[in-house]
């Protein structure tokens, strides 16, 4: 158990600077889909997203005008949020419907 | 590889969402088979890092960048289904926090990461696994074959929907010869940082690899 929670740690700590160091380094160029819309001049069909305005919208782009920061804070936060939202469901996938866990493998 | 809102009429966005969330509810019902509950922690963190990954955008070429999908390295390490779960989980938070992928196209997007990504690279997985001696070389070789593969099979899914529903005038075959283009030097990419990613947990701690089941024995005693 105490092996378990030490491998999670080391995994999270990985993520975390991932997504909040590495990520600095990201390229800004469009990604593949993007590059395909643009050349062959598609791109413009794209609407608006209906959430471009919540403040972690493009990455964090509008929090503050230091981008640097902008990607520290999305990524942690995403880091964060997306663990507890898998945890949530992974830990509901676990349970059956009469409440019991199955049996562990 | 995000589709926008737009690029795909609605009806086409519908009928690939319904797909999704009947999906979605398939994958974590047969996750509940295997998965238990001293995994869910690992499962969660997978779910973290797929959407940390996904962030890093390598170039590929002049002015053209790629990331990580991650659909092959989550499902060799916790299942194929729970796979699936990981990618629409990092879908849902990208879409409804980051603005990242179109609402409307949540489905189109679950289908072809999730589904061909997650789901059908695993197939792929399993596939070349059979031609590779089962040690860990042979496990890591066949994880970057599977990941290079599943994005330009992940990106035919867009050109599928493409066909179904494409808003712009593009022909059919245009799209399908640059999307294919592009994403096999992605997918390349994706090999190379899969193979990296499932060659450190294979050769640290090969028991919770989900893909390698040959090793799970190895460390019980450890545990206990």
């Amino acid at each position: 158990m105490r092996d378990t929670k030490r491998i999670f740690l080391i995994g999270l700590l990985v993520t975390l600077t991932v997504a909040v160091i590495v990520a600095q380094f990201a390229s800004s160029s469009p990604d593949g889909l993007e590059h395909v819309a643009d050349q062959q001049g598609f791109a413009a069909n794209a609407t608006d997203h209906g959430l471009s305005r919540s403040p972690l919208a493009d990455y964090g782009d509008n929090l503050t005008g230091n981008s640097g920061v902008n990607t520290a804070v999305a990524g942690g936060a995403g880091v964060l949020i997306t663990l507890a939202l898998g945890y949530g469901v992974f830990w509901l996938a676990t349970r059956r419907s009469d409440g019991t866990p199955p049996e562990s493998a | 590889m995000h589709i926008p809102d737009g690029f795909i009429n609605g009806p086409t966005s519908a009928g690939f969402g319904i797909a999704a969330a009947g999906g979605l509810g398939a994958a974590i019902k047969q996750t509940g088979k295997y998965l238990n509950e001293r995994q869910v922690p690992l499962a969660g963190l997978v779910a973290a890092f797929v959407f940390a990954a996904q962030m890093v955008n390598f170039p590929v070429t002049a002015g053209v960048s790629g990331h990580l999908l991650g659909g092959v390295l989550a499902a060799i390490l916790v299942g194929p289904w729970a796979g699936f779960v990981v990618l629409s989980v990092v879908l849902i938070v990208q879409g409804f926090l980051f603005a990242d992928g179109g609402l409307s196209a949540l489905g189109l997007n679950v289908i072809n990461m999730a589904l061909i990504g997650a789901v059908g690279g695993y197939a792929i997985y399993r596939l070349i696994l059979r031609l590779l001696p089962a040690d860990r070389r042979g496990v890591t070789v066949a994880a970057g074959i599977a990941a290079g593969t599943s994005v330009p099979l992940a990106a035919m899914g867009f050109v599928l929907e493409y066909a179904l529903g494409g808003t712009a005038s593009v022909s059919v075959g245009t799209v399908f010869t640059a999307m294919l283009s592009t994403h096999i030097l992605i997918g390349i990419g994706e090999g190379l940082i899969t193979a990296l990613v499932i060659g450190t947990v294979v050769n640290s701690r090969a028991d919770l690899v989900y893909g390698a089941p040959q090793f799970a024995g190895e460390r019980t005693e450890a545990l206990r």
